[in-house]
């Protein structure tokens, strides 16, 4: 078998403050050409203590050499359940950085603004269209800031009808982010079971007067459609609750079913997932939010919509949730995402989910035969194994980090919660059935390793530049920045 | 593992060691374990009351956290105030250097619903 | 289609092995009358030349720094970036990489990260910093529920002189949570009234929230305030929208700030309609477990070589979920990578010096503004780089006139402090060359006269 890992020659570099050596400057401004001024002495500090003093030269091999020391969808094969870690279009980024783009002032006059709004506009339609809502939003700055959005629309529509509720059932399945928001917005959470996928009755029992809406993830993060979706949206609804969908794993859906048909109320939309935009070590993403007519006059304020004086930016919006952020959402992120959109076009959309989906069913069916398989219904976009087969004392840390010596980026690790060492594998569209194998022969053979020579696996990472971390004393004695006595 | 028998234990992995009147509360060498290297504890100060059944403290390892309960409802009157700063002693010595607080009891029938060693031992294992 | 690589062939061979016939017998557990019954209706496809012609076409009309003389400023500000700044940022294993869960393979951006975090900690002096927030209108409302999380008080004060934008988000987050939020004053200065904030102080008071600069440009006194807000238990919050003022002015941790935030867009990040920007965030050590978001911190691997990993998680929802300090998952982590890469580039004295131009070319185009006939500068405390113009007519008039001279004026400021019809916020920062200053201030006097 031939691996992807290997070892390169890895160069070592410090922080920024050891390399500093006074005198070095790395920037260029022009000479003054106004008066010198001044503040009153009270106001003004002494110097920007610990800043760094560093050449040009200094900073690009500083930054180049630690950029080497990750990995990166453009390095390799990236399965990071619930993540979606497609390939992230080279035009986006020319696009991004249009001059036009970049150069635009958020407080410039809407009429001399129109083709940016006009992009947000054409966004928003198409996001409408792709989710089946009524309405879109583009403000909210990632996905769990797009549930506080639509979270806060559902709270504002219950109270606009003077209904005092309390309480949001979220299934066990979902992710952080959703309890996590439901209690920003005052909620209580129920945490309700499922069986893989959410059952009606278990939220019909659960639904009573006190109960807001659901939190539901659909596909859920086990990879499996939420079949009887639109009965639980029935029922949340005849009991007079709405409810959310955290559309993380809309790559499963693109063209082929639509979350507003569903019966959903409100769900964001992970531009940085579906949408191909880069995940930047982090961020920025961006967590636009469809929603039905219902909770239309509920959207942030502002809006961006089309009049026949031309694009507009609407503040009047009396029943708005208000603003999450400042200015309009992250733009640079929303300009990737309409280049995507613009590139794929509907029908290319729709082969994108297909071929997601027939990736992960084609890891699913090669890793079967070596992995447990927790649930045995058909998956979507990602499957979840888990660690109850590996052998010889390992687990899935152990894997995942052996994966790495192989030259993988690991799968997502004991997410979700419900599956003891869960091993989440999330392929998306981008890969080749040559990619696919060759990750399919490295997990079969890491865990014919486990069996033979478990040491080989409980000791990896060994060809990265650093080994694993000492997370324990990392979290004891945190050390969160740097100061002279840390080097001694 | 590691039950004392002179110990009371609660099903949410709490021990108490009751001399007359007072009580000392800490974690089980089984919640310990289940946890993971302790890296924080945070605990109540003296003079708080604590109520059967609700959390009066935390405890963290890297990955998980949880809620201390108290196993009795009574006024804190002493604090082991070295704990914080070595939370590793809940993975060393739970029954002895990491007890957590004392309590005055305020209705010492309480500790009569609380299991003995081979009670707990019992549970864990079901 | 260039992003799929997948061949008839291939697609046959897999679904062999899979066991089903075609694709569409993979989507079964998809009830058939939820199924899309239709193609989707979405503009036409474009190649990449077209795409590019596309967004030409879209942004023809508009009034970007390439075409207009812009005095903007009120959150979002046009300075320079070095070249250095977009280059490294485009090394795509930043880009393309997730969130550092694995450190063995993610130390390039846990690094950077905590190059960041140091580097916001000695800006705003202060000893702890996350890695960083969407922007500074949301880290603004994080701070303002941190500080109600550490003292458990319930009531927020918060300037009406802090950038409107980042009221309007506190509030909509604090909006289900049972918390008070009190408007304080300004006083005729410009500044945050200290004597309105004493008489609204109470012992259920969380944080005073104050800009620093405000957003009239004004340099608050924050050390009466955090004076008084800390002789009634609670925390002084500052945010700050424009942070090269912080290269000259005084960090406010030095002066009695407990939580520091606030928008990183003014380091090497572009304008770009209002977004991605960056929110930094630093408090004291005490408060570390209250923080949102994430934190990098420094370990050793088991070889014993120095790293990096996410740390102190268990505040975070994946751990804490109903229970976390925040809902917060993604950050901004490539543009905190390029304020890191910005700040090293600028450096200890590069930093002083750009803030130094900023104050010279403001204070130059407001001593020539308010000589004019007709304008004059209704607040007189010291301002950095914004600062506010009154004139004897609506702002409107002026604004239009000079927008045929390819001219931006300014921010009016009557939309978000009704009254304030004749006024306007300036911008100039080190961009803005003698002559373009000269420039504004003769197209002002052409129109006023």
């Amino acid at each position: 078998m031939s691996r992807v890992g290997t070892r390169g020659l890895a160069l070592n570099e410090k922080l920024l403050f050891e390399h500093s050596d006074p005198g070095r400057i790395g920037y260029s401004l022009p000479n003054l050409d106004v008066p010198p001024a001044s503040l009153d002495n009270d106001l003004v500090r002494d110097g920007l203590d610990g800043f760094p003093e560093l050449s040009e030269v200094d900073v690009v091999r500083h930054f180049t050499r630690l950029s080497t020391w990750n990995y990166g969808v453009d390095s390799g094969f990236y399965p990071l359940g619930s993540c979606t870690m497609k390939y992230n279009p080279k035009i986006n980024e020319v696009a991004c950085r249009h001059p036009r783009l970049t150069g635009l002032h958020p407080k410039v006059p809407v009429p001399l603004a129109q083709g940016a709004l006009e992009l947000m506009y054409e966004l928003q339609q198409d996001l409408a269209e792709i989710s089946g809502f009524a309405a879109v939003t583009l403000q909210p700055a990632a996905g769990a800031h797009g549930e506080l959005a639509g979270m806060l629309m559902i709270r504002a529509s219950h109270e606009a009808q003077g209904r005092k509720r309390t309480k949001v059932l979220i299934p066990d399945t979902a992710h952080g982010t959703n309890p996590a928001t439901a209690a920003l917005c005052g909620y209580d959470v129920v945490p309700i079971a499922s069986d893989g996928v959410l059952r009606a009755e278990e939220v019909r029992a659960h639904m009573d007067g006190d109960v807001a809406g659901l939190m539901v993830t659909n596909p859920n993060t086990l990879g499996l459609f939420e079949s009887e979706i639109k009965q639980i949206c029935d029922i949340v609804h005849e009991g007079g609750g709405l409810v959310y969908c955290d559309g993380a794993n809309l790559n499963a859906l693109m063209g082929i079913a639509r979350p507003g048909d569903m019966g959903i109320d409100v769900m964001h939309f992970n531009l940085h997932k579906t949408f191909s935009t880069p995940h930047g070590g982090g961020g920025p993403g961006a967590g636009a939010v469809g929603v039905t007519a219902g909770l239309e006059p509920f959207l942030p304020t502002p809006m961006v919509d089309k009049t026949k004086q031309g694009f507009v930016l609407d503040y009047d919006r009396p029943q708005s949730i208000g603003r999450l952020r400042s200015f309009f959402g992250n733009f640079g992120v929303m300009v990737r995402a309409w280049a995507y959109i613009r590139s794929m076009g509907g029908e290319g959309l729709k082969r994108a989910s297909e071929l997601a989906v027939l990736n992960a069913n084609y890891i699913r069916a090669r890793l079967e035969p070596v992995f447990h398989l927790p649930y045995q219904t058909r998956s979507l976009h990602e499957v979840v194994f888990s660690d109850q087969d590996l052998a010889g004392g390992c687990h899935t840390l152990d894997l995942a980090k052996r994966l790495i010596d192989y030259g993988y980026h690991p799968p997502t690790v004991y997410f979700p919660l419900v599956v003891k060492g869960a091993i989440m594998i999330e392929p998306t569209e981008t890969e080749s059935m040559e990619i696919l194998d060759e990750f399919c022969d490295a997990m079969i053979a890491i865990a014919r390793e486990a069996e033979e020579n478990p040491e080989l696996v409980l000791s990896a990472p060994r060809n990265t530049r650093t080994r694993r971390m000492d997370e324990t004393r990392a979290a004891r004695q945190p050390c969160l920045c740097w100061r002279e006595i840390s080097d001694e | 593992m590691d039950f004392p028998d002179e110990l009371k234990y609660t099903e949410e992995h709490e021990w108490v060691l009751v001399e007359e009147n007072i009580a000392t509360i800490g974690i089980t060498d089984f919640a310990q374990d289940q946890l993971g290297d302790v890296v924080f504890v945070e605990l109540p100060d003296v003079g708080v009351e604590v109520e059967e059944g609700k959390p009066f403290g935390v405890v963290e390892s890297v990955k998980a956290v949880s809620d201390i309960y108290a196993p009795l409802t009574g006024e804190v009157v002493e604090v082991n105030e070295e704990l914080p700063d070595t939370p590793e002693m809940v993975n060393t010595s739970p029954y002895e250097d990491a007890w957590m607080i004392k309590i005055k009891l305020s209705d010492p029938k309480e500790v009569d619903d609380l299991m003995d060693a081979a009670a707990y031992e019992e549970f864990i294992e079901d | 289609m260039r992003y799929l690589p997948h061949t008839d062939e291939d697609i046959r061979q897999m679904l062999d092995v899979i066991g089903v016939k075609d694709i569409d017998d993979l989507f079964c557990e998809i009830p058939s009358e939820i199924r899309l019954q239709r193609s989707l209706q979405l503009p036409p496809i474009l190649s990449e030349s077209e795409l590019l012609q596309e967004l030409d076409r879209m942004t023809a009309g508009h009034a970007d720094t390439s075409r207009f003389l812009s005095f903007l400023g009120g959150g979002a500000y046009h300075h320079f970036i070095p070249a250095a700044v977009d280059q490294l940022a485009s090394r795509s294993e930043f880009y393309t990489a997730y969130t550092p869960y694995q450190p063995e393979i993610s130390q390039g951006t846990l690094q950077a990260i905590f190059e960041y975090q140091t580097l916001i900690c000695r800006l705003t002096g202060l000893d702890v910093a996350n890695a960083s927030m969407y922007d500074g209108a949301s880290a603004c409302a994080e701070a303002g529920l941190m500080a109600v999380r550490a003292t458990r008080r319930k009531r927020l004060l918060v300037a009406t002189a802090l950038h409107p934008e980042y009221r309007q988000t506190l509030a909509a987050y604090c909006r289900y949570l049972d918390l008070e939020i009190v408007e304080v004053p300004f006083g005729t200065d410009g500044r945050t009234d200290l004597k309105a904030v004493k008489d609204l102080l109470d012992d259920g008071t969380a944080a005073l929230i104050v800009g620093y600069p405000n957003y009239f440009g004004v340099v608050e006194n924050l050390a009466q305030l955090g004076e008084t807000v800390h002789a009634a238990g609670a925390l002084l919050v500052t945010a700050t929208a424009e942070p090269i003022s912080l290269g000259l002015l005084k960090s406010p941790g030095e002066l009695g700030a407990d939580v520091a935030v606030g928008e990183g867009q003014s380091f090497g990040l572009p304008v770009s309609y209002g977004g991605p920007g960056v929110g930094f965030f630093a408090a004291r050590q005490k408060a570390v477990r209250s923080m949102p978001g994430r934190l990098v911190g420094e370990t050793l691997d088991q070889d014993g070589a120095r790293g990096f990993v996410l740390t102190l998680a268990t505040r975070e929802q994946h751990i804490r979920r109903e229970k976390a300090t925040s809902n917060i998952c993604s950050n901004q982590g490539l543009c905190a990578l390029m304020v890191t890469i910005y700040l090293a580039l600028l450096g200890k004295r590069g930093l002083r010096e750009v803030a130094e131009q900023n104050l010279a070319k403001a204070e130059y185009a407001k001593q020539a503004l308010v000589a004019l006939p007709g304008v004059t500068s209704p607040f007189n405390a010291p301002t950095f780089n914004e600062f506010v113009i009154e004139l004897d007519r609506p702002v409107d008039g002026l604004i239009e006139a000079l927008q045929q001279q390819q001219i931006l004026a300014g921010i009016p400021l009557r939309d978000d402090y009704p009254g304030m019809e004749n006024r306007l916020l300036v911008c100039v920062t080190e961009q803005h060359r003698r002559e373009q200053i000269d420039a504004l201030v003769e197209s002002v006097k052409g129109v006023l006269s």
